[in-house]
């Protein structure tokens, strides 16, 4: 059964470590191919940095856009652009009124480069040699806000901020604004351009990054009992959501259901998650409630798994604990094993995973798992995709982020 | 040593060019920067500290708004220069 208001996925982009296009990020996903790489810098000789690889962008953005755009965006809004442009077109470039538009399109961070280079020039040059686009390049409203321009959509232009969980909390409120009327296609994803050496650094010293310089391929290994951080990466996905009334009157090509969005949070510390996983349980549980899914629909998780122990582990706890017995059927991915860790695109690129999981019911693998931890509770697709049922079928993506930040994404079939 | 004016309306020409993506030939001397070459206000700040770095001027914010055409840049340059 589908309602007019019911929210439907009609366009996908992405430009990533694995591809410059989604289709080609998604063939690679199966393929089970890594995005890790060692980076082509001196940070490591000249800042002491001791990590040398990230999941860096397969396709530089300046053989995609034209020059003037490079130099009047910060890499996080480059990479929506080029994402959000192949949405647009993927999605048939659906001619709607822009009243009717939304944009939503997040980032964790936002413009750092700029924000660093242009600290540099201050201190180096003076304030006089301090770029006039330096702001709206800085600002982390930035990508959303030239999309928005890019498109027209003047229903309103947001970007949510919540670490790594930006890029999903993005499509849940994309989600919002089509079921409460408020537009009726959304342009929504995340981005995320933070491989510079002072985020490098810092993350660094909050030890949460892999130090696999030796083997950047086979450094993100969720679930792993070798597992030691996850893996830096950048880039943006971007989706086209729309009501399903909307859809059907232009007789879009369909590729799911957004049918569910949970949210909370954990109240709990800065940056680890609530041992109990009770912030990550009541997204989840919220979620399957939006969407009226029960825990039998679910086969498939893309869970948030970055490679670091205290967090895979909570999550797969917390599975076990919203589905019970119905946990030894689902098909477990942690697609981060290949992407790297987008931060706020990660949700995005998650959810475009779940998307075409559900639509060609096959779910991604997760690599470098050697030696499985022993304390997983949940089953999970190793080094091969897995095929999913036939019938009605759900999935979740989950993503967490530093603050607390919850949000279950719940994927059906068209 | 100073610049002439062709050389200055050759380096504007670049700058432009860079920032707007136009070729370097669209930009005349007799070209208006917001009517002809559609730079608006920040882009207009973008040129104008360019320009200063690569000719070793000063262009004060007051000065900016006088210098409709590529011409009145290139000859307030020039002058700018002495």
């Amino acid at each position: 059964m589908t309602a007019s208001r019911d929210v439907v996925v009609t366009g996908l982009g992405a430009t990533t470590p694995l591809a410059g296009d989604a289709p080609s990020t998604w063939a690679a996903a199966l393929a089970g191919q890594s995005g890790a790489r060692t980076m082509d810098n001196d940070w490591s000789e000249k800042y002491e940095i001791p990590v040398t690889f990230a999941a860096t962008i397969k396709v530089d953005p300046s053989e995609v856009l034209p020059r003037p755009e490079i130099k009047r965006m910060d890499p996080s809004a480059q990479y929506a652009m080029i994402a959000a442009r192949e949405a647009w077109q993927d999605a048939g470039a659906p001619e709607v009124d822009g009243e009717r538009l939304g944009a939503v399109v997040s980032s964790g961070i936002g413009g750092i480069w700029t924000t660093l280079d242009g600290w540099d020039v201050l201190r180096e040059r003076g304030a006089r040699r301090v770029l006039p686009m330096t702001v709206p390049m800085l600002m982390p409203n930035s990508p959303v806000a030239y999309v928005s321009l890019e498109f027209g959509a003047q229903a309103g232009a947001h970007s949510l901020v919540s670490a790594c969980a930006s890029g999903a909390e993005a499509i849940g409120y994309g989600i919002d604004m089509i079921r409460n009327g408020r537009a009726d296609v959304v342009v929504c994803g995340g981005t995320e351009a933070t491989i510079h050496p002072m985020p490098i650094a810092a993350f660094c010293a909050s030890r949460t990054l892999s130090l696999r310089n030796d083997d950047p391929a086979g450094a993100s290994r969720p679930y792993d009992v070798d597992r030691d951080g996850f893996v830096i990466g950048e880039g943006a996905a971007v989706l086209v959501l729309e009501s399903a009334e909307h859809a059907a009157a232009r007789g879009a090509r369909v590729y799911a259901k957004l049918s569910g969005v949970g949210l909370s949070s954990d109240a709990y510390h800065i940056t680890s998650p609530d041992p109990d996983g009770k912030g990550q349980v009541a997204a989840m549980r919220r979620a399957l409630a939006d969407a009226g899914v029960e825990g039998r629909d679910v086969v498939h998780i893309n869970a948030h798994a970055t490679s670091t122990k205290v967090g895979d582990l909570t999550e797969t706890r917390s599975i076990r604990t919203v589905l019970g017995s119905e946990t030894d059927h689902v098909r477990l991915s942690a697609t981060k094993s290949m992407t790297g860790h987008l931060l706020g695109g990660a949700g995005a690129l998650e959810t475009l995973f779940a998307v075409k999981a559900v639509h060609e019911r096959l779910a991604p693998p997760t690599i470098n798992v050697a030696q499985p931890d022993p304390e997983l509770q949940v089953p999970l697709v190793r080094d091969t995709p897995a095929q999913l049922p036939d019938g009605d079928i759900a999935a979740i993506n989950n993503s967490f982020g530093f603050g607390g930040h919850n949000v279950a994404l719940v994927v059906t079939n068209a | 040593m100073a610049y002439t004016a062709s050389e200055i309306l050759e380096g504007l020409a670049e700058i432009v060019a860079e920032e707007t993506g136009l070729p370097t030939d669209a930009v005349a001397s007799e070209k208006s920067f917001t009517d002809d070459l559609d730079i608006d206000s920040l882009s207009m700040m973008t040129i104008v500290t360019h320009a200063e770095d690569k000719f070793g001027v000063r262009i004060p914010d007051d000065e900016v708004k006088n210098l409709t055409t590529v011409g009145d840049a290139v000859s307030f340059i020039e002058g700018a220069q002495a």
